[in-house]
């Protein structure tokens, strides 16, 4: 069980990290800065296991991968999302940060619900409603499967 | 079935005869570019997680400082050291303060047909040469630093078929900036936006390296053009050959085809805080500005610089304004000072920079403060883009940017 921290459509990668902290040499000392834009609290208040929940296109713009690395770094469980902006999607699986599409729980939720997330069953129980997600391309399922891009090389290289 | 450029692309880079739209491909890659917006990142993991850590092909590597250059702090020297060297230590070839990294790689590198990863999201501008550019977060670009591959799910393509000329007044920032507003942030996500058509003839190519770099605003994947004498005179003026030139066949599949009058398109501005958000400049005028920005991998070519030039010549920087003007590169930077260009801006008042990201990253110079609006040919106007989270900033060509400047307000350059 989880909390949810819901985000608007469009939401870009600057917001989730903003560039002034892009160079700060690890993301442990960028990612109290998360979602600082759009809420200074985020940070803080975000505990391991919660959830981002955002609309359509979330993670728009720049490529950083320090986007989901902070969000990761937070303890953020997973990002569900009405859609995502492919370079985040593919970011995501690659550290090893489940990226979920499901199209009805962005307007079937509020902040600060509580939710759960069945990875392998592929679905979130909200309250008393419970929602399908969209299935992971297989590439991507393996990666993830396997923590993420890099511990898949390290399995390839071995 | 016919194929697509990108499809031509990946197929080659595959090593297959033919591929389509949803397959997923391992792909050999040509060139694999980073800038100092990651790499000192994609450096620690490639020391401290990697079991075995080597390089797969280091005449490949191609890095670049420009979003922060000179560094603006202490902790910015620190990742920028490490990347320096790295980079020396491994003979990667190193650019440092000379430019923009689009900009550079297409002065110095890209070549049609070739299949390039770079490590920030704008690398879609090398389309303009005809290869397949894409963005790739550090993890992407570290995978394929060791191996010199990675995997590709073969995007579909909208086609643009562009007919006529544009207006006097008109550019090609205009053109894209109101196909990404037709289209939506999201109107190409995954896909490639290849540009085709009798108007190509019109467009020079720092107007289409301007279109191809802001397709990953609409969220494409790439963006493709054909590769004609255009192209080819400005790679051989470069000494450079290409490695395949491709075409769509006739009978490849389309997502979705459009047909676009150039002449139909009129000056244009993205309101704040998202690129597709566009309307007519006219529809604009008015807002008072404190910044205005002419550079960038988008707007900060020669080409762009004229037309500033020519505006502000004689004429002075409005005093509430600061007028940042930012060349792509120090190729553009030196053919502007040949020209007098550079005289001319400093003459009318307007703080002239190295050529680097600039403002239009907001983590370099010239940031600015809350409350403050920015009118820029950058690429991005998101919230607290390019400073404060309570600024704005508004996107427009280098001709109305500059007409701004002058006035203090947004304006276009017919009301100057």
């Amino acid at each position: 069980m989880g909390k949810v921290f819901k985000f608007h459509n469009d939401l870009d990668t600057d917001q989730i990290i903003a560039s002034q902290y892009l160079l700060l040499p690890t993301i442990d000392d960028m990612k109290s800065h998360a979602m600082e834009s759009q809420d200074p609290t985020f940070a803080e208040r975000v505990q391991p296991g919660d959830f981002v929940v955002g609309g359509s296109n979330f993670g728009c713009g720049s490529s950083r991968e320090q986007a989901p690395s902070v969000l990761k770094a937070l303890g953020v469980k997973a990002v569900i999302a009405k859609s995502f902006a492919r370079i985040f999607y593919r970011n995501s699986i690659n550290i090893g940060m489940p990226v979920i599409v499901c199209k009805e729980l962005y307007d079937a939720v509020e902040n600060g619900d509580d939710i759960e997330l069945d990875l392998l069953a592929g679905t979130i129980q909200a309250g008393d409603k419970t929602f399908a997600c969209t299935k992971l391309p297989e590439k991507m399922q393996e990666i993830l499967n396997q923590g993420g891009l890099i511990a898949s090389l390290n399995k390839e290289e071995a | 079935m016919g194929m697509t450029i990108a499809e031509k692309i990946i197929a080659a880079a595959a090593g297959v005869d033919s591929v389509k739209a949803g397959d997923i491909h391992t792909v050999e890659l040509d060139r694999l570019m980073s800038n100092d917006g990651t790499t000192h990142l994609t450096i620690d993991m490639y020391n401290n997680k990697l079991k075995n850590p080597h390089i797969a092909d280091v005449k490949k590597l191609v890095w670049i400082i420009d979003h922060n250059i000179p560094s603006d702090s202490p902790k910015t020297a620190a990742s920028h050291k490490k990347m320096r060297d790295f980079a020396r230590e491994h003979g990667i070839d190193f650019w440092e303060g000379k430019g923009v990294c689009h900009q550079i790689m297409m002065e110095n590198y890209v070549r049609p047909g070739e299949l390039i990863f770079g490590a920030d999201s704008h690398t879609c501008a090398y389309g303009a040469l005809g290869a397949f550019g894409t963005g790739v977060g550090c993890t992407d670009y570290l995978y394929a630093m060791v191996t010199g591959k990675s995997w590709l799910l073969v995007p579909e393509t909208i086609r643009f078929n562009l007919t006529g000329k544009l207006r006097e007044g008109v550019y090609a920032r205009d053109l894209i900036l109101t196909i990404i507003g037709k289209i939506g942030a999201a109107g190409a996500s995954y896909m490639a936006m290849e540009f085709v058509g009798d108007g190509m003839k019109n467009l020079t190519m720092d107007d289409r390296i301007s279109m191809c770099n802001l397709c990953v605003e609409a969220g494409a994947k790439t963006a493709l053009m054909e590769v004609d004498d255009i192209a080819l005179d400005y790679l051989h003026a470069r000494g450079r050959e290409p490695k395949h030139c491709f075409k769509s066949d006739e009978d490849a599949v389309f997502a979705a085809e459009y047909d676009i009058d150039l002449a139909t398109i009129e000056p244009i501005v993205a309101r704040p805080d998202f690129v597709d958000d566009v309307i007519p400049a006219k529809e604009a005028l008015g807002v008072k500005i404190d910044e205005a920005f002419l550079g960038s991998c988008n707007n900060g070519r020669l080409s762009d610089l004229r037309v500033g030039a020519d505006l502000i010549r004689g004429r002075k920087v409005h005093p509430l304004v600061r007028f940042l003007v930012v060349p792509a590169s120090n190729e553009v930077y030196e053919a502007a000072i040949k020209e007098g260009i550079i005289q001319t801006f400093m003459e009318a008042g307007a703080i002239v920079m190295n050529a680097n990201c600039s403002v239009c990253w907001g983590s370099c110079q010239g940031v600015i403060g809350a409350g403050e609006t920015l009118i820029s040919t950058g690429t991005r106007n998101f919230k607290g883009r390019a400073g404060h989270p309570d600024s704005k900033v508004y996107l427009a060509s280098a001709a109305t940017v500059t007409a701004s400047a002058i006035k203090g307000e947004i304006t276009t350059a017919d009301k100057l």
